[in-house]
């Protein structure tokens, strides 16, 4: 005998206005098998819910239905009342007569009687809930980041930190990522790889951090607290147990003319290499592309001169196996690179050059050790053009954001190059300076009154060479966009941050949704910044977005947290609004006929074979189960199933043939 | 595959010796070039200045002429008139009720079959081009495409706006060495050489100085206005910058001809007012990297009342 | 394109009539200068480029739309198509300028600074309406009378002539009154209606 209670909010004005709420819960109380009907001002405040548990107990209500906002909003809240008060929480519905009703028509009957029927539509629902438990899923408690940027090393440190078990993977045979290669950061101007350098040193020190570098992720199955990665540890060509990192072979390999990547392609390095002297592992790698044995199959240098024979020409790629029980993606960003401004010349002409090229010509480590010499000819520049918004804001080449770094890393560009070179003339051509952050202002004021950078405000037309030197053509826009021409010695442009190569591949292999510049999308812009809508995986740093390191370390201990959350319980509870498949008492076991249609259209690959045996062990019949840790209830399988054997708790084909049968029967009596 | 011709105003007056030019060469090449019949002036900037329907009616009675003959391509071989010509055909194929429009005024239906040609198209699809080579043209070039071959791009299609290589690719084919210079596609002037003749010559003077700065020995160009601003305003460019330029302009119909063993006279070489000759190898050094070019070899065929 | 513009012809601003006739959104103008910075006579314009955009970007004054309409830099527009060619937003300037031209025309406010490049348009195009082609002697005679040079280059034309480049007769079009019905609809009729 249902006894369902009916809650009718105002809320506020936002119902009240277009619907006549009063009317509607007097209605509903006419409705055969509700107890109790009401309405009140806010149902979600707290004295809201306490009328609903009151009622509760008074009326022995068995079922709820609270009509107002998306249950997207507040179903949890109402729930967790009826739980309080001892009603199973999802025997409590939600009647959307709010984005549903009131939002969308204006006041009219018509609109009232719409809100009547839905409320109608929910009350026929609950009396063929049924109550449901929540699922209970271990949880591994070892975290997997993959990329050691700044972002990874963080939020590795902080996950190790609060006691649990880490495996770090890193592409590059170093960790470190772009911070490693700037020379100064802003707005502190501390050395970059000063600061960076003993995080470095902590997580290969860390005893619950497992790094894994030179390696990248082969795949990632399973499910949040379950995921199963397999990682490819690419061959370094040397035995990591007997190097000892002293540089030998770096030093003797012939084959010294590679372009070196850590230079951003302004030096050069061995075949046999380590990217650069603070790296983590200081191991080398050997360059397969490039190393004279596995092209020619000759020389072998490296092998005589190490003296504890740790390099190893046959060694193979090894798979690693791990179970985790959450991801962090940090694998970063990179800057647009390439001859997509042929109006300014990049890549034709050598002194035009991008952000992370000047960052290792200004740093100590760099091809020119920190003195600022132009790469065509070695020459100081003496006039030096910075022109910002060199990609970023900019439809016409494909990208329309804003890159976020750029007006920071050109004003410190600018006063790196003034504090070297101090007859130096730096001009800035920009559109907008974007300094939100602390101290941000500050630096860039600092930039042009103290260190007397030029800024132009106009954008940059063409640059070309003439004479040794590289004509600037620009506008002021705030003399009256009067045409503005430089001889500059040197050009460096502000390229967008874009996503880094192969993060598409990566998301794919993961199952994390991204954007149309490959950025990975966040579960939600404002309130979830470092969830992704896949449960368990979460992100830091740059690959969500172009950002600076203060950002992306906030993000990556802020992506950390939630890693602890959720490894702090001890099985995760997940809502039971999935698909069960039936079972019915032996000889059938079940209408399932083992066809398996839900399980190829199943997109988590949540459904598994399942045998049913008998007492003697023989194989009766397979059937499909659902796992309940993976399937998000999204109802695929059950609109399949010819047999109709696979249904979705609190979603059942009978409730919902409950609500159709309502909506089609309104004012004649309810099933 | 008809492929018709529109000459456009100026090769009758002004351009003549690009018509020469080019019809000798067509000759020579064994290659039919059958007018549009009747043809009309295109309006070049004066129309699309003033009124933007007349702008485009004008091309359109032209290209709907030139379906009536069935022609598949139509080869225009000014700038300007191809500009105007491709920017029609764009518009009105993009929409259909102003092609009504037009259709209406020029009395005829426009369908847009007609495809437009520029001269490098032209002379670029001519397959047999290099067996034909009677003596390279063995000198240091700046192609000067101007602005109305590559631009605007999402219209035309033809070669990249920035530094485009077609003419370069054309000339070196025929043994000259395109130099990399800075003015490919900066504006000459354009339609201001009888009314800003002042701009004019400031305009056509920075193109003349870099190409002469990087070592040029000619400026190729394929725009009859582009060749009367930096030709025939010599005197005023030299005015205007104070400097002397004796640098010849010749229009690539002119240097093809000359490779296939045209004689001068027959491409209108002598209608020029800057001579088209080259000064000796002593007083001309070339590039470091370019080869020696001995006097036999090359130069003078190519100096006009010396053949 | 904006969809909410139910303005009233009469009450609507240049920028709205541009974006009915042409598609240019001047919104979308974050004013960066590189159209300005790229324009081959922006040094000898009184506004160049980006700020012809300004001008008809603040709608709600109608005087800065006046000075686009009375600026010399429509008439001094080559239409060389580098600010198109370049601008980040993509938008299409030189047809913008178009716009502005024929609207100046019709609304009589050119700059009298443009009085002889415009002379020069208008006696091309009446040789094309009188003969179908542009016949390069009468234009010159008609531009001479309109802008009284009628000493300007006096030395080229017997020069012109002995290389052959100068035609004294017309070559005339046999389609002369389909044009003449062209033009009557278009340039001349609107002549004659403002």
């Amino acid at each position: 005998m249902a006894r369902i209670g009916v809650f009718v909010c105002h809320c506020g004005e936002n119902i009240s206005a277009t619907v006549d709420v009063q009317k509607v819960a007097a209605t509903a109380a006419k409705i055969p098998g509700v107890a109790y009907s009401v309405d009140y001002n806010y149902m979600c405040s707290d004295p809201g819910q306490q009328m609903i548990k009151n009622a509760i107990k008074e009326k022995n209500l068995t079922g709820v239905v609270v009509a107002a906002c998306s249950p997207r909003m507040h179903e949890p809240t109402f729930r967790h009342a009826c739980a309080e008060a001892g009603l199973n929480p999802f025997l409590c519905e939600m009647a959307n007569i709010r984005e549903h009703c009131s939002w969308v028509h204006e006041k009219s009957d018509a609109t009232t009687n719409k809100a009547i029927d839905i409320v109608r539509t929910l009350v026929a629902k609950v009396k063929k809930s049924k109550a449901l438990l929540p699922i209970k899923v271990p949880v591994t408690k070892t975290a997997l980041v993959i990329g050691g940027g700044i972002a990874g090393i963080q939020a590795s440190l902080d996950i190790a930190n609060s006691g649990h078990k880490v495996i770090l993977v890193e592409k590059d045979p170093s960790i470190g990522g772009h911070m490693s290669q700037l020379s100064e950061t802003f707005p502190t101007l501390d050395c970059s790889q000063c600061i960076l350098t003993p995080r470095m040193v902590e997580v290969a020190q860390h005893p619950n951090i497992t790094l894994y570098s030179y390696s990248e992720l082969e795949s990632l199955d399973g499910f949040i607290g379950n995921f199963k990665a397999r990682i490819r540890k690419k061959a370094r060509s040397l035995d990591e147990k007997l190097c000892t990192g002293c540089g030998l072979c770096t030093l003797k390999c012939p084959t010294k003319k590679i372009t070196s990547e850590f230079d951003a392609g302004l030096g050069m390095r061995p075949a046999i290499y380590v990217p650069f002297p603070q790296a983590v592992p200081n191991k080398p790698v050997i360059d397969r592309n490039h190393c004279t044995y596995y092209l020619k199959g000759k020389c072998r240098l490296c092998e005589k001169v190490c003296p504890t024979q740790a390099i190893r020409f046959d060694q193979e790629d090894e798979i690693v196996e791990a179970d985790v029980g959450a991801v962090v993606l940090a694998t970063g960003f990179d800057i647009k690179h390439g001859d997509f401004f042929p109006e300014y010349g990049y890549g034709k002409y050598k002194d035009v050059i991008d952000g992370l090229q000047f960052e290792r010509l200004a740093s100590a480590s760099g091809p020119t050790l920190g003195e600022m010499r132009r790469p065509s000819d070695g020459k100081v520049p003496e006039t030096v053009v910075f022109v910002a918004c060199a990609g970023s804001r900019d439809p016409a080449k494909g990208i329309e954001y804003c890159s976020k770094i750029c007006c920071m890393y050109t004003a410190k560009h600018a006063m790196l190059y003034k504090h070297k070179v101090r007859q130096g003339k730096p001009y800035v051509f920009y559109m907008d300076i974007r300094a939100g952050g602390k101290m941000y202002e500050e630096f860039v004021r600092r930039a042009m009154e103290e260190d007397g950078v030029q800024y132009v405000r106009g954008r940059v037309s063409r640059i070309f060479e003439r004479g040794g030197k590289l004509i600037v053509k620009g506008a002021d826009t705030l003399l009256g966009a009067r045409p503005m021409e430089i001889e500059a010695d040197m050009v460096v442009l502000a390229t967008a941050g874009v996503a880094n190569a192969g993060a598409e591949e990566l998301a794919q292999k993961v199952h994390v949704s991204y954007d149309s510049y490959y950025f990975y999308s966040e579960a939600h812009p404002k309130l979830r910044p470092v969830e992704t809508n896949t449960a368990g995986i979460f992100l830091a740093g740059a690959c969500q977005a172009p950002k600076d390191i203060p950002e992306s370390v906030a993000q990556a201990s802020g992506a950390a947290a939630k890693v602890a959350a959720l490894f702090s319980q001890a099985e995760l509870v997940r809502d039971p609004l999935i698909a069960v498949v039936d079972r019915q008492a032996p000889p059938l076991y079940s209408t399932c006929v083992g066809c398996f249609l839900c399980q190829t259209s199943c997109p988590y690959q949540a459904i598994e074979k399942e045998e049913i045996r008998g007492r003697d062990g023989q194989l009766i019949k397979t059937v499909a189960k659902v796992n309940p840790g993976l399937c998000q209830g999204c109802g695929t399988c059950v609109a399949l199933c010819r047999s109709k054997s696979i249904d979705i708790q609190g979603f059942s084909h009978e409730q919902v043939y409950a609500e159709v049968l309502a909506l089609l029967n309104r004012g004649e009596s309810d099933v | 595959m008809k492929t018709g011709f529109y000459p456009g105003c100026s090769m009758k007056g002004s351009a003549r010796e690009y018509s020469e030019s080019l019809l000798a060469v067509a000759a020579a090449l064994g290659r039919e070039l059958p007018e549009i019949p009747d043809w009309n002036c295109c309006g070049a900037t004066a129309a699309h200045n003033l009124d933007q329907d007349l702008a485009l009616a004008l091309p359109a009675r032209i290209l709907a002429a030139a379906e009536k003959e069935g022609m598949d391509e139509v080869l225009v071989p000014c700038a300007a008139c191809y500009s105007r010509l491709s920017v029609t055909r764009h518009e009105l194929l993009e929409d259909e009720k102003l092609r009504q429009k037009i259709s209406g005024l020029i009395e005829a239906d426009y369908r847009g079959t007609a495809r437009v040609l520029n001269i490098i198209e032209w002379l670029s699809g001519v397959p047999d081009l290099e067996s034909r080579i009677k003596s390279p043209f063995a000198r240091r070039v700046a192609c000067y495409y101007g602005c109305l071959l590559v631009r605007p791009a999402g219209i035309l299609k033809f070669d990249r706006p920035e530094d485009p290589q077609s003419m370069d690719l054309l000339m070196k084919k025929i043994g000259a060495e395109p130099l990399d210079w800075a003015f490919k596609t900066e504006c000459c002037g354009a339609g201001f050489s009888v009314s800003r003749t002042d701009l004019v010559a400031k305009l056509s003077g920075l193109i003349l100085d870099d190409a002469v700065s990087r070592g040029a020995e000619a400026v190729i160009v394929a725009c009859p206005m582009c060749h009367l601003n930096l030709d025939m305003r010599r005197p005023n460019i030299e005015k205007h910058s104070g400097k002397k330029y004796g640098i010849p302009v010749i229009y690539i119909t002119q240097a093809i001809g000359l490779v296939l063993g045209i004689e001068a006279k027959k491409l209108g070489l002598q209608r020029h007012k800057v001579a088209v000759k080259f000064p000796p190898p002593a007083d001309n050094p070339p590039s470091a990297d370019a080869p020696a070019t001995a006097p036999e070899k090359s130069g003078q065929k190519y100096l006009p009342g010396e053949e | 394109m904006r969809s909410d513009n139910h303005a009233h012809p009469a009450s609507q601003t240049l920028a709205d009539r541009v974006l009915e006739k042409t598609g240019v959104d001047v919104a979308r103008c974050y004013q960066c200068g590189k159209c300005s910075a790229g324009c081959p006579l922006a040094a000898e314009m009184d506004f160049p480029p980006s700020q012809i955009m300004h001008l008809l970007q603040l709608r709600e004054f109608p005087e800065f739309a006046e000075m686009a309409l009375r600026s010399h830099t429509i008439w001094l527009c080559l239409t060389c198509e580098i600010c198109y060619a370049r601008c980040p937003m993509e938008i299409d300037i030189p047809k913008l300028m178009d716009t502005l031209r024929s609207e100046s025309l019709a609304q009589k406010k050119t700059n009298p600074k443009a009085k002889d490049i415009i002379a020069f348009h208008r006696a091309f195009l009446d040789s094309v309406r009188y003969t179908g082609r542009l016949f390069e002697m009468g234009q010159i005679v008609d531009y001479k009378l309109r802008s009284r040079h009628f000493l300007q280059d006096l030395l080229q034309a017997p020069w012109m002539f002995f290389v052959g480049k100068l035609h004294l007769l017309p070559e005339r079009v046999r389609g002369r009154s389909l044009l003449a019905r062209i033009f009557a609809k278009t340039l001349k009729g609107k002549e004659k209606r403002s």
